[in-house]
């Protein structure tokens, strides 16, 4: 449960497109990083990097080091698979499985794992749904379609569905960018509890939801069109958000960028 | 008027209120676009394009209606005649004399019969190998490969019914033989697998004819489950990635539950296709005096290819009739088909 993550020296690449340029940082356990950055600055592919989802796309390539607690996941030995189970991931847009009932929906993970046991899956099913705050909504139709859920709802299904694995991390790609504003409260309740068991590191695009959620945010920028992106500065997101000491992370945040 | 229609309008397009008095001239236009209670007072403007094009629509819809109504009533009242004079029953018959046109003697049974086991047995063969061509083109093969190999699937279905026929007749009747023959002795126990009525080296049977019919509607049952499970969402994708899923779990957790319909009408329209062949039919299967008897290794002949044979015949429009009333069974058979394959679809549209 709940591992540190260690990057060293990543550079990301989308064909010939060098997209991320040499990235490092820490992210120490059971706490909350915000990634946060103009578009195109690629933080979201350094996100995706983390649990290997990079290297879906065709011709995507990783080089340096990504450690889960002193692990490197991108070792010759190391399965992607195995990656993806332990790390668990929350998408921009809820992408509930549609044919599948919202109980089934919470405990893929499980079932893809090989977990057979009913009653052990009706447990985790509650569990996490109670994990996700959803439990209350759901729990009387929990064989009805997951697609028939309100937006926010189905971002928490796929939350109780990420947690269901208790994976050692979740990432987070800008959970709340499709959801209204009681929703997105809801989410990030739900993220600083999640965060008293989980490490999270989450790529967000408001600035004042990074100061609220987060403990530790790492700004991300781009030098001009065409070059790759790059890690400004990482530090407590106190500092990052009053005394920044990189002159373009102030310019960021306070809404002087370009 | 005005006041309503300027408080109306910031629901609409994000430049509310931005000139004075343009409001006015535009409500004509927007009126119609959201169908609201007050429209009737309104009395919306239908500008001319929308008109046309409406009427054009419409008309095509209706065309077509009247079109298949049409054929059904003509079948019918082509038929109704023969029927009349049929001596024995039309539905149940296994005869098939309309030669002497005093004493018809005519039923369908065994049209019936040969024409859907040799169209079930041809699906049975064909919808597994498209589903795992069209999984392969969508989810393994290299998009350089997929391309030029889906044209290669598509040009199967370009070969005309005829030249399949004699493929199936002198090239693969041959090849089948001792498959058949093996069948017959090892499983002959079972009827779909005993000795037919027709013999087994000419390859004239159902068996041949079945194979053949597969390898014709392959292509669209491939080219349509292709389509549709190119069109799997990558959100779902994605998701079942992140959770861990193997290429193989992707596949089974998001694109055959998303395909699955889609892939069902496929089949269903490689099987509409499969009932209506003629030529092909025609050429292989044997013709045979004997009753059918569920083995796959039987003659005979489908609605189709029976009632090409008999052009001849269709000098005497009574004994034509018989054959249109045969056709008539098709038209239904067909007809009930695409039903059952639209309440398929139409039942897994809740999840979507």
């Amino acid at each position: 449960m709940a591992k540190r993550i260690d990057v060293k020296d990543l550079n990301l690449y989308y064909g010939k497109f060098h997209a991320v340029d040499g990235v490092s940082l820490a992210v120490p356990p059971k706490n909350v990083t915000a990634f946060i950055g103009p578009s195109g600055c690629g933080k979201s592919t350094v996100l995706r990097s983390l649990n290997r989802m990079h290297e879906v796309a065709t011709g995507a390539r990783v080089e340096g080091k990504v450690l889960l607690d002193g692990e490197d996941i991108y070792a010759s030995t190391v399965d992607p698979v195995q990656v993806r189970r332990t790390i668990g991931m929350v998408f921009q847009r809820p992408n509930p499985f549609p044919t599948m009932s919202i109980r089934d929906n919470v405990v893929a993970g499980l079932k893809l794992a090989g977990e057979r046991n009913k009653k052990k899956l009706d447990e985790v099913a509650e569990r996490s749904l109670r994990g996700a705050n959803l439990w209350n909504e759901v729990k009387d139709r929990l064989d009805r379609p997951g697609g028939g859920l309100s937006g926010g709802q189905q971002q928490r299904l796929c939350i109780a569905r990420a947690i269901a694995v208790q994976p050692d991390v979740l990432l987070m790609d800008e959970p709340c960018s499709a959801l209204d504003p009681i929703s997105t409260l809801a989410i990030e309740d739900l993220i600083t509890e999640l965060k008293k068991e989980y490490t999270i590191v989450i790529v967000t695009h408001n600035m004042q939801q990074a100061a609220r959620v987060s403990d530790q945010t790492a700004f991300f920028n781009l030098l001009g069109v065409g070059q790759p992106g790059r890690l400004i500065e990482v530090d407590d997101t106190e500092k990052i958000f009053s005394n920044p000491s990189q002159k373009a992370t102030e310019d960021y945040i306070s809404g002087r960028f370009g | 008027m005005n006041d309503r229609i300027v408080a109306k309008r910031p629901a609409g397009t994000g430049d509310a209120g931005a000139r004075e008095g343009v409001p006015a001239a535009r409500p004509a236009t927007e009126a119609p676009i959201p169908p609201t209670t007050e429209a009737d007072q309104n009395a919306p403007h239908v500008r001319p394009g929308d008109r046309i094009f409406r009427g054009l629509a419409t008309g095509s819809g209706i065309f077509i209606v009247v079109l298949i109504g049409a054929i059904g009533l003509f079948l019918l009242l082509q038929a109704i005649p023969s029927l009349a004079l049929d001596q024995v029953s039309f539905l149940t018959s296994r005869e098939w004399s309309t030669g002497d046109v005093n004493n018809m003697r005519f039923g369908i049974l065994d049209l019936l019969l040969v024409t859907v086991v040799s169209s079930a047995f041809a699906l049975l063969i064909a919808m597994p190998i498209a589903l795992g061509i069209a999984l392969f083109l969508t989810q393994y093969a290299p998009r350089k490969l997929s391309r030029p190999f889906a044209y290669v699937i598509d040009l199967l279905s370009a070969v005309p019914s005829i030249i399949y026929g004699l493929w199936g007749l002198l090239v693969l009747a041959p090849v089948l033989t001792p498959v058949g023959e093996w069948l017959t002795d090892v499983l002959g126990w079972f009827p779909l697998f005993a000795e037919g009525n027709v013999s087994i080296e000419l390859g004239g049977t159902i068996f041949t004819a079945g194979v053949v019919l597969a390898v014709m509607i392959l292509p669209i049952i491939t080219a349509v489950s292709r389509e549709v499970f190119d069109r799997t969402p990558p959100a779902h994708i994605e998701g079942a990635i992140a959770l861990g899923a193997t290429k193989w779990e992707v596949v089974r957790t998001t694109v055959l539950p998303f395909g699955k319909a889609g892939y069902v009408s496929a089949s269903m329209l490689g099987l509409g296709r499969a009932l209506g062949e003629t030529i092909a039919l025609m050429i292989i299967l044997s013709a045979t005096n004997a009753a059918f008897g569920w083995s796959l290794f039987d003659g005979g002949a489908t609605f189709a290819s029976k009632i090409a044979l008999a052009a001849p015949e269709f000098n005497d429009p009574r004994s034509a009739g018989a054959y249109i009333a045969a056709g008539l069974v098709l038209f239904v058979l067909t007809f009930v088909v695409n039903a059952i394959a639209r309440s398929i679809v139409a039942g897994h549209k809740e999840y979507e």
